[in-house]
C-alpha cells in the first residue's frame, strides 16, 4: 500500500546571521491513510518545522534544502504558493496551538468558517456552505451550534475555539491533518476531550492525523506511529506499542521514565540532566551524548542508522 | 484538618468579586472566590488543584496582595493581610513570594540576570554590595545555574533555565512561604521532573513552605502534603496526599484523575464528552456548583448548595451523595 | 565596540537606502551645527548685505542665486536649516519628555487620572494639527522658543497615546506584577520596570515626528506665523522666494523646497528602517 504522505530525508536549514540552524536535519517518516502518527520531543527539537516543511510555510531566512515530501505520490518540495494555498486548508489542514490566534478576533465563527469553505469550492451556494458548517459544529460537539456560528471568538471559552478550530480544520475533509500541540493551552480535562475528539474525528473522516507534542503521555494514548525527534533529527521511529512499552533509545526512555504517574511511591521524579543543546552548538558525535548516561567514546560519531524489528534507532548503545 | 500541626497562614472565608464589563454599558460581577477556607502548615505543602478559571490563582495572588479580597481573612503571623497591598504589609511581605507560571513575562526581559536576583535584596535587606553579591551566588549553586548566566538577559535563555532563575528571585530573601502558581505548566515534560526535583530539594534545605498550584492532578502527587481541589471559587475536597490519591470522594476529584493523560491507560471514551466545561462565575448556579458536569447528579442537587462535610481524618468534601453512588 | 554589535543596530545598517538616509541626515546635521564654517555669508548680519546683489541668479559668487536684499540663498538655507533642525529636534525632545510621562502615568494607574488625560488627547486629536498650532502662535507671536512650545503641544498627544497603549499590556505582565509583590512603589515599576520596555514604539515614533515637526514648522513660517523674519528657516525661505517665483526668480523658493524634502526624506527612510528593525512583529 502506497503511503498518503512520506517524508524522504528532509532538511529544513535557516541561515541566520549567527550561523545555520539546522531545524530539520535528515527526517524520514511515512503516514497511511487512516494512521495517527505522533512526533514527539522538546521545544526546539524541530517538531513544527518539520509541520511547516510539509505545508510550504518556511520563509526566508529558512529553506528546505534537501529531501523529498511526498502527499499522494506527489512531491511537495519546490512547489508555488499559488500551488500550496490550494492544498492547504483543503488537503491538509493545520490546528495550532493558540486558538486565540488562529481565528480572526472580528469576524464572527460562522463567516470565518464559509469563508474556508466557499474559498475552496467555488461551485457551492452560500446556504450550502451554512450547513455544513452547522454540521460540522454540532460533530465537534460544540453546543448550540446554530447561536455560535453568530458568535465572535473571544465570546467562547479556549475549548470550545479549540473546537471551532478542528471544526475549520475539517470543513473542507481533508486527508491529512496536523495538529501542532494542540492540547497544550488547555485544562487536562478539556485536553481529554479534544483528543478524544481528534480520534473520532480522524476515524469518521478517514483523515490521516499528525500528532505534535512534547507530551509523550498524550501520543501514547492516541498514535498509532511515534517519531521522538531530538535536536532536529528522528532519534527513534516506529510503531507505539515498541516505543511506549519498550523504548530503546535512552532519550525515549528518559522520557517515559520522568512522566509523573498517579500511581509512584518514589518520593523524586526521575530526571533527564541537562538541557538539549543549542542548535548553534550541537556537540560532534551524538547530540545527547552530554545528557546520557551509557554514552562513551563510540558516541563521539554521530550513530548510523538501525533497524530492529521494523523501528528506526540512532544510537551506538543499542543492538 | 490535623492538629498536630503549626499553622504558617490561615485563609479564613475569603470571597474575591470582581466587577466586568459585559457589554458596553452594563457591568456584572463575578465572583472568583466564594469563601475559600484552608489552613497552610509550617514546612509543608498544600496543592490547589482545579481548572483554570475555578479560581486557584485569584487565592495565590490575595496572599500575595496583588488582590485585595472583598471579604474575608487572610492570617500571616498574627496578622489580616486580606485587604493590604504589598507596599501596606512593610515586612511581611517579604517572607511571602511567588513563583508566577509563566517564565517569559515573569523576568523584565530588559534587566540582566544579576539586576533581577539583586532587585528583592536591594528592597528588603541593609546588604552592601558585596553581601548581596555572595547571597546571589550561592543560590545560583543552589538552584543549578552557572555563574556567567548573571551577566545576560533573560531572552538567551530556555524555558527551563529561566524558571530557575525565577525560583532563586523567589528564593532570595528566604521566605518562609512560597506560593508557587503553575510553575511548570509552561514547560516541556522533560524539564519539569527537573523543576519539581529542585523545588522539592530547596523547601527540604530552606524548610520553607508552599502553595502549589496547577491544574494538573498528576504533578502534584510528588510534592504535596496536603491537597485541596477547587471547584468555581470554593474548595470541593481536601484531604492529606495520600488519602486523596488512595480514595478520592468528590465526582469532581475523580473526573480529575480519569483525564489524566497516562501511557498505562487507554484514551478516554465517549463519557468523557459528558464532563462539559467549567461554567462561567458570572452566573453560578443555584444549588451544587459542579452539577452539569456530574454524572451522578439528583434533583437535590439543583435546590441546596452542599457544605463542605468531614468525611473523618480530616478528609472533607462538599458532596452530600458520597457513599450513595 | 557593543553598540555595534546590538542586532537591532547590525540590521539597521543592512538597508542601503537607509544608510544613505542616516549619512545624509548627518551631513546635513554637520551643515547646520557649524554654519558659518559652510557659508561666506552671515545672512543675519545686515553689513554683509549688499542691495546691487539683489535677484542675482545662480552664478560663480552666489552658488544659488541671490534673494531681493542681495542675500546668498546658499548661505541662507545652512541658517534656515540650522533653525528648522533646531526647532524639530528640541520640539520632539520636549514632546517626548511630557508625552511619554503622561502616556506611563495614564495606562499605569487608569481610573481618573486615565480619563482626564485621554480625553484632554481626544479633544487634541479631532482638531488638525496645523490648525491648533496656527490658533496658538496666532495668540502669542512669532518667535522660535514659541514655535517650539506649539508644536510640542500638539505633539505630545502621539507619544502619550502610544505610551500607554504599550503600558496596559506590559503592566500585566508577570514582571511588573513581581515587582508590585516585592513592594516596589508604583514611581518605581513605571520608571524602572515597564519604561524600558516600551521604548521600542516610541523611538519609532519620535523618529517619523521629527520629520513632521519640521514640515509643521515650516508650513507655520510659510504662512508667516513662525520664526520672526530675522531668523528665517527653510520655511520662511520658499515663502520669502514664493513671492517672487512668478516673476522669474525660482531660485528664491526651489532651492531651500528642495533642501527641506531633501532632509525630511533622510528623517523617513531612518524612520521606516527603525519601525522594521524595532517592530517585533514584523520579525519572525
Amino acid at each position: 500500500m502506497n503511503a498518503l504522505l512520506e517524508v524522504k530525508n528532509l532538511k529544513t536549514h535557516f541561515f541566520t546571521r549567527q550561523g545555520v540552524v539546522k531545524s530539520v536535519d535528515g527526517s524520514s517518516f511515512s503516514i497511511q491513510k487512516g494512521e495517527i502518527l505522533g512526533i514527539v520531543g522538546e521545544s526546539g527539537a524541530g517538531k513544527s518545522i518539520t509541520a511547516f516543511s510539509i505545508l510550504g510555510l518556511i520563509d526566508p531566512p529558512g529553506r528546505i534544502v534537501d529531501g523529498e515530501i511526498l502527499f499522494d505520490g506527489k512531491n511537495l518540495v519546490g512547489l508555488s504558493e499559488e500551488e500550496f494555498r490550494q492544498i492547504r486548508g483543503n488537503e491538509i489542514s493545520m490546528i495550532f496551538q493558540d486558538p486565540q490566534t488562529s481565528l480572526n478576533p472580528v469576524i464572527t465563527i460562522g463567516e470565518q468558517m464559509m469563508e474556508a469553505i466557499l474559498y475552496h469550492h467555488k461551485g457551492v451556494s452560500k446556504k450550502e456552505a451554512y450547513n455544513s458548517c452547522v454540521e460540522i459544529l454540532k460533530t465537534v460537539g460544540l453546543p448550540a451550534a446554530q447561536k455560535r456560528m453568530k458568535s465572535y471568538p473571544h465570546q467562547l471559552s479556549g475549548g470550545m475555539k479549540q473546537r471551532v478550530v478542528i471544526a475549520m480544520a475539517l470543513l473542507n475533509n481533508p486527508k491529512l491533518l496536523i495538529a501542532d500541540e494542540p492540547t497544550t493551552a488547555l485544562d487536562v480535562t478539556i485536553q481529554a476531550q479534544i483528543l478524544y475528539l481528534m480520534k473520532k474525528l480522524s476515524q469518521e473522516f478517514h483523515s490521516a492525523l499528525i500528532l505534535i507534542t512534547h507530551d509523550i503521555a498524550v501520543v501514547s494514548q492516541l498514535c498509532d506511529k511515534i517519531a521522538v525527534m531530538y535536536a532536529g533529527r528522528i532519534v527513534e521511529y516506529g510503531k507505539k506499542e515498541d516505543i511506549i512499552f519498550n523504548p530503546l533509545h535512552p532519550y525515549t526512555k528518559g522520557l517515559i521514565e520522568c512522566l509523573p504517574k498517579l500511581n509512584d511511591e518514589k518520593k523524586r521524579l526521575y530526571q533527564i540532566p541537562g538541557i538539549m543543546p543549542s542548535l548553534l552548538g550541537l556537540p560532534s558525535g551524538c547530540y545527547f551524548k552530554d545528557r546520557c548516561e551509557l554514552a562513551d567514546e563510540q558516541c563521539d560519531i554521530y550513530p548510523e542508522k538501525q533497524e530492529i524489528d521494523g523501528r528506526i534507532l540512532f544510537c551506538h548503545k543499542v543492538k | 484538618m490535623p492538629q498536630s500541626e503549626v499553622k504558617l497562614l490561615e485563609v479564613k472565608n475569603v470571597q474575591k468579586v470582581f466587577s466586568v464589563k459585559v457589554g458596553t454599558f452594563e457591568k456584572r460581577d463575578l465572583h472568583a472566590l466564594n469563601g475559600v477556607n484552608f489552613d497552610i502548615y509550617k514546612g509543608k505543602t498544600l496543592s490547589l488543584v482545579g481548572e483554570s478559571g475555578c479560581g486557584k490563582t485569584t487565592v495565590g495572588k490575595v496572599i500575595l496582595g496583588l488582590y485585595q479580597a472583598t471579604k474575608g481573612e487572610v492570617i500571616f503571623r498574627d496578622k489580616d493581610i486580606a485587604k493590604l497591598s504589598p507596599s501596606a504589609r512593610g515586612d511581611i511581605q517579604k517572607d511571602i513570594q511567588m513563583i508566577f507560571q509563566d517564565p517569559y513575562s515573569s523576568l523584565n526581559p530588559r534587566k540582566k540576570i544579576k539586576t533581577i536576583l539583586e532587585q528583592p535584596l536591594k528592597i528588603h535587606t541593609n546588604m552592601s554590595k558585596r553581601e548581596r553579591k555572595e547571597a546571589i551566588l550561592s543560590l545560583c549553586d543552589d538552584v543549578g545555574i552557572d555563574y556567567s548566566y548573571l551577566e545576560r538577559y533573560p531572552h538567551q535563555f530556555s524555558g527551563g533555565q529561566r524558571q530557575r532563575i525565577a525560583i532563586a528571585r523567589a528564593m532570595m530573601l528566604r521566605p518562609e512561604l512560597i506560593l508557587a502558581d503553575e510553575p511548570i505548566s509552561a514547560l516541556d515534560v522533560s524539564i519539569q521532573a527537573q523543576i519539581l526535583n529542585l523545588m522539592m530539594d530547596l523547601q527540604e534545605k530552606y524548610n520553607s513552605t508552599m502553595l502549589f498550584i496547577t491544574h494538573d492532578i498528576s504533578v502534584v502527587k510528588h510534592i504535596s502534603d496536603y491537597i485541596a481541589v477547587m471547584y468555581l471559587g470554593e474548595i470541593v475536597e481536601y484531604a492529606s496526599k495520600k488519602e486523596l490519591f488512595a480514595n478520592p470522594k468528590h465526582p469532581y476529584t475523580k473526573m480529575l484523575f480519569s483525564t489524566v493523560p497516562d501511557i498505562h491507560t487507554p484514551l478516554a471514551t465517549e463519557s468523557v464528552l459528558k464532563t462539559g466545561e467549567i461554567q462561567s462565575p458570572i452566573d453560578l448556579p443555584k444549588g451544587c456548583f459542579s452539577q452539569n458536569r456530574c454524572l451522578y447528579k439528583e434533583d437535590s442537587c439543583m435546590q441546596t448548595h452542599p457544605e463542605l462535610n468531614d468525611l473523618g481524618d480530616g478528609h472533607l468534601a462538599r458532596c452530600p451523595l458520597i457513599g450513595k453512588f | 565596540m557593543k553598540f555595534f554589535k546590538n542586532e537591532a543596530v547590525v540590521e539597521f545598517f543592512e538597508d542601503k537606502l537607509a544608510v544613505v538616509g542616516l549619512v545624509i541626515f548627518l551631513f546635513l546635521c554637520l551643515l547646520a551645527l557649524f554654519p558659518s564654517l559652510f557659508s561666506y555669508q552671515n545672512p543675519y548680519d545686515l553689513t554683509q548685505l549688499f542691495l546691487e546683489n539683489s535677484f542675482q541668479p545662480p552664478n560663480h559668487n552666489f552658488w544659488l542665486g541671490t534673494d531681493e536684499q542681495g542675500r546668498d540663498i546658499y548661505s541662507a538655507m545652512i541658517y534656515g536649516l540650522r533653525i528648522s533642525l533646531y526647532v524639530g529636534l528640541a520640539s520632539t525632545i520636549l514632546s517626548v519628555i511630557i508625552g511619554y510621562t503622561l502616556g506611563l502615568i495614564s495606562g499605569y494607574y487608569g481610573g481618573w487620572v486615565d480619563t482626564i488625560i485621554m480625553r484632554i488627547a481626544d479633544i487634541q486629536l479631532s482638531f488638525p494639527a496645523i490648525l491648533i498650532a496656527l490658533i496658538i502662535m496666532a495668540l502669542w507671536g512669532q518667535g522660535i522658543g514659541k514655535i517650539v512650545i506649539a508644536i510640542t503641544i500638539v505633539n505630545w498627544v502621539y507619544y502619550a497615546r502610544t505610551a500607554r497603549g504599550v503600558v496596559l499590556s506590559e503592566r500585566e505582565k508577570d514582571y511588573s506584577q513581581s515587582a508590585k509583590a516585592l513592594g516596589m512603589s508604583n514611581f518605581g515599576i513605571i520608571f524602572g520596570e515597564i519604561l524600558p520596555n516600551t521604548t521600542a514604539p516610541i523611538i519609532v515614533i519620535a523618529t517619523v515626528r521629527i520629520a513632521n515637526a519640521i514640515i509643521l514648522e515650516a508650513t507655520l513660517s510659510f504662512l508667516g506665523l513662525g520664526v520672526p523674519i530675522t531668523q528665517p528657516s527653510l520655511g520662511s525661505l520658499i515663502s520669502n522666494g514664493y513671492q517672487v517665483l512668478f516673476s522669474g526668480y525660482w531660485w528664491a523658493s526651489v532651492f531651500p523646497g528642495i533642501l527641506l524634502m531633501v532632509l525630511v526624506i533622510s528623517i523617513n527612510l531612518i524612520g521606516d528602517r527603525m519601525r522594521d528593525v524595532m517592530n517585533p512583529r514584523l520579525k519572525r
